[in-house]
């Protein structure tokens, strides 16, 4: 089996059989960050704490990528085997609207205020070949 | 101290291979102040910017050697605004008399390519996909169609007139109109934006010259006042660019509050501007800036757009050069565009474009990343 490493530490929690986005809690005024960080922008202090924000949300707003990224985009695509992504807002039960690309990728398949729900996603290869991973949302299908 | 535009200098915009964008600065600083009847050895200070063409203080080896102070300004999009907004306080602070502020810039083709680490994020954020304006605008845009009402054919009705009003701007880069139907077929950018309805990275220079209110007329038989020149960054809740995320609500963005310190200081109101320049990185933009900057209620424009209220003809003239769509652009020189378009229109000196009645008070708005904004208001 083909080892599996997040792109970036510290954005969802890993390794876990039920990720979730990570964030920082402002311990003096209580507004969330992602990526979790150590200082404030709502109220400037420098007081937070590393919490877990859930895996689901809602979508809040979106758009489509057409084309193919320059630098600094990295996968192992190409032109020819780019795929169109989804890209959008996800507003968690905390209020925090996250930014993530989303599996769905067509204006039938989008809709604001549709609930979403999170997954892990390889993005490419490393010089160890392992696939590194990062997070994406998609559509939650109803239980 | 008053602050006067006494020098209007341009290097037209759109891709001009002999020359470097520094150079096509220093032809815009020369026209500037060759329009105000001086020259270089007449200037104490310049402030200028530029984002790919290199460090603005290197023109004084294509102007002279004059040993005059030359500060160079970065601020994103708001280059020009913030480029203004130092020379004024150097004008309104009685430091100095008279100087210049000029802005050039020269892209490489297609869409800009920002590094993460360069507006403090990590390499995740570009490596997977999230590091494009493009996006940004276009899910500001989506949510506020959504929660507002604005309508596709609104997005198409902007384009159109941006490329009309560049038909007609003999420096324009886009100079044919296009019709609706050219427009609504362009391919798919990042929906709901098209490729008409972005502007591109170009390549330009624009230069003013600037100086005390009570010696303009030694320069010009026709001063431009400038009233204000506010430059404001974002508060948290506003919904910006290069944001990983955004915050549980949304509040007024840096345009908002720029404007709102703008018409204050100034002590007018929005009804009272004749003529604007609004930021239009693409339709949705100068649709969304219309109403940020006070000139209507979120959701009016879809009724103002359709009445050709922004149009040359209409109450209130709208980027009558076609701006950013139809010019392209050139960061440094983005924003003194701007100024210099209103001012021509003060002035009276507009050609085909001319705004009708002779209008009084001009306004101009830059909005950049990652999330400033930068207002003048001008009079004559």
């Amino acid at each position: 089996m083909i080892e599996q490493k997040p792109l970036h530490d510290g954005l969802f929690s890993w390794p876990d059989s039920d990720p979730e986005i990570l964030g920082s809690r402002c311990n003096e005024c209580g507004q969330h960050a992602f990526p979790p960080q150590s200082s404030c922008r709502n109220c400037t202090g420098n007081n937070t704490s590393v919490v877990g924000l859930g895996r689901e949300g809602k979508l809040w707003t979106w758009t489509i990528q057409t084309f193919m990224p320059k630098d600094p985009y990295l996968t192992d695509e190409t032109p020819e085997t780019f795929v169109p992504y989804g890209v959008g807002y996800v507003e968690l039960e905390c209020g925090l609207r996250v930014e993530s690309r989303l599996r769905q990728n067509t204006t039938a398949d989008l809709a604001i205020g549709m609930p979403m729900t999170l997954e892990i996603i390889p993005v490419r290869k490393d010089d160890q070949g392992a696939e590194l991973v990062t997070f994406q949302f998609t559509k939650k299908e109803p239980n | 101290m008053d602050v006067a535009i006494v020098g209007l200098g341009l290097h037209p915009f759109g891709r001009s291979p002999s020359l470097s964008g520094l150079e096509q600065g220093a032809v815009a600083a020369r026209a500037a102040m060759a329009d105000a009847g001086t020259d270089f050895k007449a200037m104490q200070f310049a402030f200028g910017g530029s984002q790919d063409g290199g460090n603005a203080d290197s023109m004084v080896n294509l102007l002279g050697l004059t040993g005059l102070q030359f500060t160079n300004i970065w601020n994103g999009c708001a280059t020009g605004g913030s480029s203004l907004n130092a020379a004024y306080s150097a004008i309104k602070s009685g430091q100095y008399d008279i100087g210049l502020v000029t802005g050039f810039d020269k892209h490489p083709r297609g869409a800009f390519n920002p590094k993460p680490s360069e507006w403090g994020l990590d390499d995740w954020y570009g490596e997977t996909g999230l590091m494009l304006t493009t996006q940004f605008f276009a899910m500001k845009l989506q949510r506020y169609m959504h929660d507002y009402n604005i309508s596709r054919e609104t997005l198409v009705s902007v384009a159109e007139k941006a490329f009309r009003n560049g038909s007609i701007t003999p420096t324009a880069w886009r100079q044919t109109a296009l019709s609706r139907e050219e427009i609504e077929q362009a391919p798919m950018v990042s929906e709901p934006l098209n490729k008409y309805m972005f502007c591109s990275p170009a390549e330009g220079g624009c230069a003013l010259v600037i100086c005390r209110a009570d010696i303009a007329h030694n320069y010009t038989s026709k001063p431009i006042y400038l009233k204000t020149a506010v430059v404001r960054s974002r508060n948290y809740g506003s919904f910006e660019v290069f944001a990983p995320s955004q915050a549980p609500f949304v509040a007024d963005s840096p345009t908002v509050t720029a404007s709102r310190t703008a018409f204050e200081l100034a002590g007018i109101g929005p009804e009272d501007v004749d003529v604007a320049q609004l930021q239009d990185t693409e339709v949705g933009a100068e649709i969304m800036h219309m109403a940020e900057n006070g000139f209507c209620a979120h959701g009016d424009q879809e009724k103002w757009i359709a009445e050709g209220r922004t149009e040359i003809t209409g109450a209130l003239p709208v980027n009558t050069d076609g701006g950013c769509l139809a010019n392209g652009e050139p960061v440094g020189a983005s924003g003194l565009r701007q100024v210099y378009e209103i001012c021509h229109q003060l002035r009276g000196s507009a050609g085909a474009r001319q705004v009708p009645n002779s209008p009084k008070v001009g306004y101009t708005h830059v909005y950049g990343a990652p999330g400033i904004s930068g207002v003048n208001i001008l009079a004559v």
